[in-house]
């Protein structure tokens, strides 16, 4: 019974549409990139897992901290900060700009 | 220092494509929606924070009035969490743009004009003459308040950019200020950076208080008019 599963589970393998990235070989990276869904609905539901991902392990959760909220508004002061370097640039305490 | 002292006000725009409609909607991430009856501590302390606002603004209103309540409650958590927002560095606030203010101000005074003047025409009319006023100065003081009633949507618009927009000039005027001074006189330098520490504690208040008066207003105009 146990060699019956172990036979099995060697011949069973996970197509590479739905392999997760880090199970991804390096050699099969760029067909794994192109297989992935690009249209409007694809982006939306990217960007909807990555919200949810983070919601579930940060903020909703029986005790969630500050850091929940915090981590986001670090990242939305880093992102408003590579939206202004042009200008800021030129603020930098130098001899020649 | 005079050109980039406005740059933090203008349109965000990356490699030309307008983010400033990303920038707008970017608080309602921080307002997540309550899906069960005990919530997360985030979505439990805005509930909390929600009920006490409502039941403060919401108490002088009749029946029809307190159907707006979604509208005002939106209304101070928008503008609320926009200048809150503001304040943390390199941010841009959508508040400090006329436009939006305007297109905010706008709608919101003439729902409550246009309700009260379908609802109650008479008594709508009736508040462009207050009682016991002398026959002759009758026309003149219709006049007066006709305009009266007309810059209120202008009234509250200016207020809330005006004050949202010299509260950040000034917080980049004082600390370019104390950056200045800090190679002149360091005794200078900490008595400027006393200022910018009560400054940025007034601007906390003033972000709170401009969004209660935007919607107290707004909420008192519709007692007028229901």
């Amino acid at each position: 019974m146990a060699s019956v599963v172990c036979v099995f589970r060697s011949s069973f393998s996970v197509p590479l549409k739905e392999k997760k990235l880090l199970d991804v070989k390096l050699g099969e990276l760029p067909s794994w990139i192109l297989m992935r869904d690009f249209t409007p609905k694809g982006i939306a539901g990217a960007f909807q897992r990555g919200y949810y991902r983070y919601y579930n392990k940060y903020v909703n959760v029986k005790k969630g901290g500050v850091a929940g909220i915090s981590m986001v508004l670090a990242a939305y002061v880093v992102f408003n900060y590579f939206r202004c370097y042009k200008e800021l640039k030129h603020e930098r305490l130098r001899k020649y700009h | 220092m005079n050109e980039n002292l406005f740059s933090s006000f203008i349109t965000p725009t990356m490699m030309g494509l307008p983010i400033v409609i990303i920038i707008t909607m970017f608080p309602s991430i921080m307002f997540p929606s309550p899906t069960r009856l005990i919530n997360n501590r985030l979505i439990s302390i805005q509930q909390w924070l929600v009920q006490l606002t409502s039941k403060q603004m919401l108490s002088i209103h009749n029946q029809k009035g307190q159907t707006w309540a979604l509208m005002l409650m939106s209304l101070i958590l928008f503008i609320g969490s926009t200048n809150l927002l503001g304040l943390l560095p390199h941010s841009f606030t959508p508040t400090t743009q006329l436009s939006l203010n305007l297109g905010m101000a706008i709608p919101l005074w003439a729902g409550t004009v246009i309700t009260g003047f379908r609802h109650k025409t008479k008594a709508s009319l009736a508040h462009f003459l207050p009682q016991g006023t002398p026959l002759p100065l009758i026309p003149m003081l219709i006049i007066i308040e006709t305009i009266s009633l007309f810059i209120q949507p202008m009234a509250l618009a200016v207020r809330l950019t005006a004050n949202i927009t010299a509260g950040h000039l000034l917080i980049h005027l004082i600390g370019g200020a104390t950056l200045a001074l800090m190679n002149i006189s360091t005794v200078t330098a900490m008595v400027t950076f006393t200022i910018l520490v009560l400054l940025t504690i007034l601007e906390f208040a003033v972000a709170l208080i401009q969004a209660y008066v935007f919607t107290l207003l707004v909420s008192l105009y519709l007692h007028d008019n229901t």
